[in-house]
Order: structure tokens, then C-alpha cells, then sequence
């Protein structure tokens, strides 16, 4: 089951304790998350389903493509790191 | 009269209290946090702000106790992006200006944003609507952005005699009417002039750049407007404006506020002009009108008197219900009071964050 891993920096605005979850891309683990913490998906995804601009996700250590549709793949030992970004602060 | 001044900052929300004849500066809520606005209802008591988090979004909060507790509201949302659609994303940027309905509709919220939509609550900002009639407006598409790379909505002004008519400014976008509660709009902004747009265009309503717009509580017929390129000021609810000219030391700036009871009398803080936007000679001022712009005083009596490069930008001036104390705070952290109508001025902190909103608690 792939791990979802959240930037302690989002502890300081909302619970956002990391989740083993089913999923086989990005946006399927991500939603998975999000059903049981609701709040936490504002902050990671705007109200179009996309990465907010200065939110950073890898997974196994490579930056994700899509940052729209959450298309990128996960496999069931896959660890996704979801970060802030250097920008926006 | 009022004894509070919520303070929204670069980094917190800070609220200033009046005791024993001085103002003092409490413990800051939302530390470290972009405030945007902040808005009190008088009709429950509720405290809103809010926020825009550097790397995750527009935040929206709630107090029900003054601050001392905060609830989380969902921020009002953009619907889908229909394919192909013009102009900015359909994703909140910021949370621009944010006002109660009139007294008779107790939990209505207006919240004006940036890329240029109006939300209105019903239920105390526990849910939004994107006001569609004015998003869809073929007009809308003709705004441009101002200081922000997309357009916005700074100033909502609810007539205290009809909550169903509901004027806007917009940077840049002019002044927008509904008479409807939000059903229809026009724009409203005849006799304005944008001297940064092709001659053809200056006199356009929907080229203006409005800084801020406000209305006389008890005469709401009477508007003021800082606009990019001067004042101007309507006498017969916006149908037309009028240039405020000669004045001195500059008619340039971003706020502007309006006595309540009396609309002859209006407050500005003057920069040197757009391209340079410090205080004239760094001094830093304010000026007031007292007779509808034919004359303005300089108000300086407790401002700094050594060389200053403090703004005020368009939500950083702030009048009472009585129209006698004033609270303004710059862009670099200054924060003065005054208890008689400008005439002198209180420092409350110098070193503050950069102050995005002051505004009067009830």
C-alpha cells in the first residue's frame, strides 16, 4: 500500500498525519487521504483538482508530472512525499 | 465610539486596544500568517479573517469568542473550468475584501476576490456562491489586473437603505452597481479618466482603476474614490464622478476614507504618484477634506517627522461609527490612531509587519 508523507510544515495549519492508502496514482492515493481528512485537501489542491502552485509532490524521489489530472503512477511500495516548495513563501 | 482596531498584517492578525487613554497592541493571532482582511459582525459578534498561506491557499476563520478561539470555513470556491474558458484560472487567489450584508439579513456575507469574483454567503461563511451574473458578465472579461497579475474585487459597499443595492471596485474594472442584490450589474464609472490607457480608452468605465471606494453611512448617495490617477467623487450614487484637482501634496495614493455621517468630509494618504509610490519629499501624511474637496488639509501633528517611505494601502485607513477616530497603518509596519479626526495622530508601533487592513471592532 503506498504511504502518503506530509511536509511537518502543515501540522502548524491542520492535522495531516501520514496515511498508508490505497491508490494507483497520485490524485487516487491523495483522495483517499482527503475521504478521511477533508480540510487537509484545500491545502494541498486547489478548487480545480490541481496541485496548488507552490506545493511540491514526489514519489519515490522523482517530482511528479502532472500536476493537473494527478495521473503520475504509484505502486503498492511507493512512499509520496507531499512538501512545500521553495517558492511562495 | 470604538476602542478596538483589528490590525491584519503580513505576519498575524493583531487587535489594538484603548486603555487609560492609550492604545495597546495585544498578542497577535494567526503568527506568521498572511492576513488579508478582517471583518467583524456586529449582528452576532463573530470575528472573520482571512488568510493567504503562502504555498497552501486562501484560508477562511471564525471567532466566536473574540479571537481567543478560531474555526475553520471553507473559503469561497471557483466552480470548474469550463475547457477553453478566457481570461485568469478560475482558482481564488485572494480574499480582497470581505463585508456583512445590510441589518436586515443577519448572516450575509460578501466576499470580493482576486482573479475578480463576488461570493456571497447566506449561513455566516459556512458556504459561497460565486455570483454568476457578474462572472459571466461578457464585460468582465475587459478587467485587467492591477497591482496583482489578475483583476479583483477590493471594496463591497452595501446601501444601509436597500441591502438589495450593492456597489464594487475593482482594480481594474471600475465601479460596478447591482440594485438586484447581485442578480444585474452595470458599471457605474462616467467621467473617470485613465491617463496609463490609449487615448481612446482613458475615458472608458471599465478601464478605470479604482484603489478604493467608499460611501457616506447616512448620505450613501455620496461616494469617494482613490483611483490610480486621482479622486473623484459621485453625488448621485455613482451615475456620475467628478475629478478632485489641486491637491496637495499629491492626488495620488490608495486610500481613502469617508466621514459617516457627514460626506463633505473625507480622508486621504497622499504618495508622490504611481510609478513612485513613497510619501511626497518623505514626509509622511495625510490629508482631509472638509468641504467635498474644494480644500484639503495636511495632517502631519504625530506623524513622523524624520525622513519616511511608509504606504498605506487601500484597506489600511479606517474611520469609526462617529467619525472622530481614524487608524492607519503603512505597508512598513506603522501604526497611528487619531481621536480627533486626523487633527493628531497617536504611534501605536512602528515595527509592526506590513499592514494590510485596519478596521474598527464595534
Amino acid at each position: 500500500m503506498p504511504r502518503v508523507v506530509f511536509t511537518s510544515q502543515l501540522q502548524r495549519h491542520v492535522p495531516a498525519p501520514n496515511c498508508d492508502v490505497a491508490g494507483a496514482t497520485v490524485g487516487a492515493a491523495l483522495d483517499a487521504v482527503f475521504a478521511e481528512h477533508r480540510t487537509l485537501r484545500g491545502y494541498v489542491l486547489d478548487e480545480q483538482g490541481h496541485l496548488r502552485k507552490h506545493v511540491a509532490v514526489f514519489v519515490d524521489g522523482a517530482r511528479v508530472r502532472d500536476r493537473e489530472r494527478l495521473t503520475d503512477p504509484v505502486g503498492p511500495e511507493s512512499e509520496i512525499h507531499v512538501l512545500q516548495a521553495l517558492t511562495g513563501g | 465610539m470604538s476602542d478596538r482596531v483589528r490590525v491584519a498584517t503580513r505576519k498575524g492578525l493583531f487587535t489594538v486596544t484603548r486603555r487609560s487613554g492609550r492604545w495597546h497592541l495585544g498578542e497577535p493571532a494567526f503568527l506568521g500568517d498572511p492576513v488579508t482582511i478582517v471583518l467583524d459582525d456586529p449582528s452576532d459578534r463573530t470575528l472573520y479573517a482571512a488568510l493567504n498561506l503562502g504555498h497552501f491557499g486562501v484560508k477562511l476563520k471564525r471567532s466566536g469568542d473574540d479571537g481567543k478561539t478560531w474555526e475553520e470555513l471553507d473559503p469561497p470556491a471557483y466552480p470548474a473550468q469550463p475547457e477553453g474558458a478566457e481570461g485568469a484560472p478560475w482558482k481564488l487567489v485572494q480574499i480582497w475584501a470581505l463585508e456583512t450584508g445590510g441589518k436586515d439579513e443577519p448572516g450575509v456575507l460578501w466576499a470580493g476576490t482576486i482573479p475578480g469574483g463576488l461570493f456571497r454567503s447566506r449561513d455566516r461563511g459556512r458556504s459561497w456562491q460565486l455570483d454568476r451574473s457578474l462572472w459571466d458578465h461578457p464585460d468582465r472579461l475587459k478587467w485587467a489586473g492591477g497591482g496583482y497579475d489578475h483583476p479583483g474585487i477590493h471594496s463591497i459597499l452595501v446601501d444601509p437603505r436597500d441591502s438589495a443595492r450593492v456597489t464594487i471596485g475593482v482594480s481594474t474594472g471600475g465601479v460596478w452597481i447591482s440594485e438586484d442584490a447581485g442578480e444585474t450589474w452595470r458599471v457605474a464609472a462616467t467621467g473617470m479618466r485613465a491617463t496609463y490607457m490609449p487615448p481612446e480608452l482613458q475615458g472608458d468605465p471599465i478601464a478605470q482603476d479604482i484603489h478604493r471606494i467608499v460611501a457616506c453611512t447616512a448620505r450613501p448617495e455620496t461616494l469617494w474614490v482613490q483611483h490610480h490617477c486621482g479622486i473623484f467623487r459621485s453625488t448621485d450614487a455613482a451615475a456620475t464622478w467628478t475629478e478632485i484637482t489641486d491637491v496637495a501634496p499629491s492626488s495620488f495614493g490608495f486610500a481613502v476614507a469617508v466621514h459617516p455621517h457627514d460626506p463633505d468630509v473625507a480622508w486621504f494618504v497622499p504618495a508622490i504618484k504611481d510609478e513612485r509610490r513613497v510619501p511626497v519629499d518623505a514626509r509622511f501624511v495625510a490629508t482631509r477634506t472638509r468641504d467635498g474637496g474644494k480644500h484639503f488639509d495636511v495632517l502631519s501633528t504625530g506623524l513622523p517627522t524624520e525622513p519616511s517611505y511608509d504606504l498605506v494601502y487601500r484597506h489600511g485607513l479606517a474611520v469609526d461609527s462617529t467619525g472622530t477616530r481614524l487608524a492607519m497603518g503603512s505597508t512598513t509596519g506603522g501604526l497611528w490612531i487619531s481621536e480627533d479626526a486626523g487633527d493628531s495622530w497617536q504611534c501605536v508601533s512602528l515595527n509592526l509587519p506590513p499592514i494590510s487592513a485596519v478596521r474598527f471592532a464595534p
